[in-house]
């Protein structure tokens, strides 16, 4: 028998002593994690604010020629003949000649026509832009610097995110350039990295988790995976290049289907980007698929084969339904990644100016974050205003898509629970 | 050689087949071992036909084992394996030619904690059926199924709702109306009631009773009340100083209970250890 231990072991005024001591630390652990979590809320707010602030504001517009100038009423309110003949004096008759041979003048609309004159003619051009808080708050002083530095110029508030912004395609001229190339870009690179990776992605998990037995060589390829996830992006894009630009050109050109598109003549096009990016998370998919393969209790397997079923009626059946919602989850995630993606694009060369969409998989292409790195690159202020608008569209993007798998993933669970 | 078990729906009963032995399955000088460390050794044990037979024994004995050898279910855990023979109608089930799939056709299996699918309770009860090409009236045989679980009652105006919305007796009850809707000739049973309450344990002792005049029932048990009050055989087993699983003594239960032969059974039976 050992000695009873006796109760002063456990003195009472130092406990009393060590609990207000332990409160303590509970306390101040706490204030630790709220003042992370701030802090992340913080940074979040900055990031906001920065894009926000960037996207609206006013700017200041200058014509060529002021459209009073032109005629004694409003331009849009120009019949339209009138139009026709300020378009006739003043643009040269090189312009004029190739105007009409894409479409007659006379055949041309009113609305068309005033379209022409803004743009040929008139010229509107935007020559300072402010940011959203000084817009608001230093209007006085913004207003005499106008006055002061560009006497013709007038001042107008500007969404830079706007219908015209959302469907025109990339131009040199910022007040005229939009983000439609760039969406479609993200688009069809999306799909192909989907229709590449997640069957793909899928069924490697299945093999891994079902029938791949516990010995060396499947360890190898499990840690092989584990460790593919956490390669930098930079280096898919050199993996994309070597194989899906330059090795299998004719394939992602499109040449062996016959399907190349004459502006390509190179392996640089949608399918390229897309496989790339699938590369890039095929590991992601396959780990968040296994763990949700995992996840699945191993009874439904049991209470399955007990039925005498076989191993494939038992995965197809039981066990692919059951981890799909997690499945979903996993490849969501993933293909945020993927729309995120920069780096690997830039590698695989996607094009920093086109203004011809997208039109399947083997055209030449430009994603969003491509856009935004370029336009940030470029010296002029607007382009900063442009490059602000297009994260907007970018993560309502990413929201979206993820909004719309949460709701698949959501239906695949109630069907589940029935 | 292949075994060799038509498929007739309507035919509720184990009749002994023609080649068939005296005995529904029979284990000779069974070995399990996991990763070559034996958790059983040498069980020679021969179950009779639509009778409750019961394996008890104290923890880590092997019972599961034992009891999972007789429809292959060893076979999914990795590194578990086989020597000696199980005989099912005349044919070694651990034989080359013999399909697991086919074994577990014919040996049903109902767990320890109730494991329906999260489907309905309609379709927990088809599926197994489905799969294994029944093909006549599905509404009759998970109608005849249910009421052989005497769960039709309580289930019958809500088949279509999801089998997890049912209380754990319940559960269980379907999980074997389930084992018994592909007319097995044998359900194996690992200690079905002990994650239930004394009523649906109740219930679910009543329902083995019943199923007995038709399906050869094994039932691994903790609870030495429940095999007394359930089956006609008992065997015990225990485990030696290397841990490994063997079989003490097997009989008519109430041979095991009121005058067990062997001295471990009576000190085990009268709760003197174990």
């Amino acid at each position: 028998m050992t000695a009873q231990i006796p109760s002063s072991a456990f003195p009472e005024e130092q406990f009393a002593e060590n609990l207000s001591q332990r409160h303590r630390t509970a306390r101040w652990m706490a204030a630790v994690f709220q003042i992370s979590t701030v802090f992340g809320i913080i940074v979040l707010l900055t990031l906001l604010y920065n894009i926000i602030n960037s996207s609206f504001g006013l700017v200041a517009w200058q014509y060529r020629v002021p459209p009073e100038s032109l005629a004694g009423m409003p331009l849009e309110e120009l019949p339209k003949e009138e139009l026709m003949r300020i378009l006739q004096e003043r643009v040269s008759a090189n312009v004029l000649r190739r105007l009409e041979g894409e479409k007659p003048l006379e055949a041309r609309s009113q609305e068309e026509l005033y379209a022409l004159v803004m743009e040929r003619v008139v010229q509107p051009k935007i020559v300072k832009t402010w940011s959203l808080v000084d817009s608001i708050f230093r209007r006085g002083e913004i207003m005499q610097e106008v006055a002061r530095d560009y006497p013709d110029a007038y001042l107008r508030f500007r969404s830079w995110l706007n219908a015209r912004f959302l469907t025109s395609p990339q131009s040199s001229r910022p007040e005229l350039a939009g983000v439609r190339t760039a969406i479609l870009g993200s688009l069809w690179t999306v799909l192909i990295t989907i229709l590449f990776s997640f069957p793909l992605g899928v069924g490697a998990a299945i093999y891994l988790e079902e029938y791949a037995s516990d010995n060396w060589l499947n360890r190898i390829i499990q840690t092989n995976i584990n460790n593919l996830a956490g390669v930098p992006s930079i280096i898919y894009g050199m993996l994309g290049l070597a194989i899906f630009v330059r090795a299998m050109e004719p394939i992602t050109s499109g040449i062996w289907f016959g399907a190349a598109e004459p502006a390509t003549a190179n392996g640089r096009t949608v399918l390229s980007a897309g496989l790339t990016l699938g590369l890039l998370v095929l590991p992601l998919i396959i780990i968040n698929a296994q763990e949700a393969i995992r996840a699945v209790p191993n009874s439904l397997r049991q209470a399955s084969y007990g039925l005498g079923a076989t191993k494939w009626q038992t995965i197809w059946h039981h066990v692919l339904p059951n981890a799909l919602p997690g499945i979903l989850t996993g490849t969501i995630l993933s293909i945020s990644r993927a729309i995120g993606e920069t780096a690997p694009l830039v590698v695989v060369g996607a094009s920093t100016f086109i203004t011809v969409d997208p039109s399947g998989p083997f055209s030449k292409f430009t994603t969003l974050p491509i856009q935004i790195y370029q336009w940030t690159s470029r010296p002029q202020d607007e382009f900063r205003n442009l490059a602000a608008a297009a994260s907007i569209v970018l993560m309502v993007l990413l929201l979206s898509l993820n909004a719309s798998a949460v709701l698949l993933r959501q239906r695949a669970r109630r069907r589940i629970r029935g | 050689m292949n075994v060799k078990i038509a498929f007739q729906p309507g035919v509720r009963t184990s009749e002994p087949l023609a080649g068939a032995g005296k005995y529904a399955i029979e284990a000779r000088n069974l070995t399990v071992l996991y990763h070559d460390r034996p958790a059983i050794r040498d069980i020679n044990l021969a179950i009779e036909r639509q009778r409750i037979t019961a394996i008890i024994g104290p923890s880590g004995c092997g019972k599961s084992t034992l009891l999972r050898a007789f429809n292959r279910m060893n076979d999914l855990i990795p590194g578990a394996r086989v020597e000696g023979e199980v005989l099912f109608e005349g044919v070694n089930i651990y034989d080359p030619s013999v399909d697991p799939v086919q074994v577990r056709r014919h040996i049903g299996m109902v767990f320890q904690r109730p494991n329906p699918f999260p489907k309905s309770i309609y379709e927990n009860v088809a599926w197994g059926a489905r799969i294994n090409g029944y093909r006549g009236n599905m509404d009759e045989l998970v109608e005849q199924s249910l009421r052989q679980a005497a769960l039709w009652d309580e289930v019958k105006d809500k088949l279509h709702q999801s089998a997890l919305s049912l209380s754990g007796g319940q559960q269980q009850r379907l999980c074997i109306a389930r084992a018994i809707a592909i007319k097995p000739q044998i359900i194996l049973m690992d200690e079905p009631a002990s994650a239930l309450d004394p009523i649906a344990t109740l219930k679910i002792e009543e329902l083995m009773i019943d199923l007995a005049e038709h399906y050869t029932i094994i039932i691994v048990t903790h609870n030495m009340q429940q095999a007394a009050r359930v089956s006609h055989y008992t065997a015990f087993l225990m485990v030696d100083e290397q841990r490994v699983g063997y079989l003490v003594e097997y009989g008519p239960t109430a041979q095991i209970f009121t005058n067990p032969r062997d001295k471990r059974t009576e000190d085990y039976i009268t709760g003197r250890f174990g």
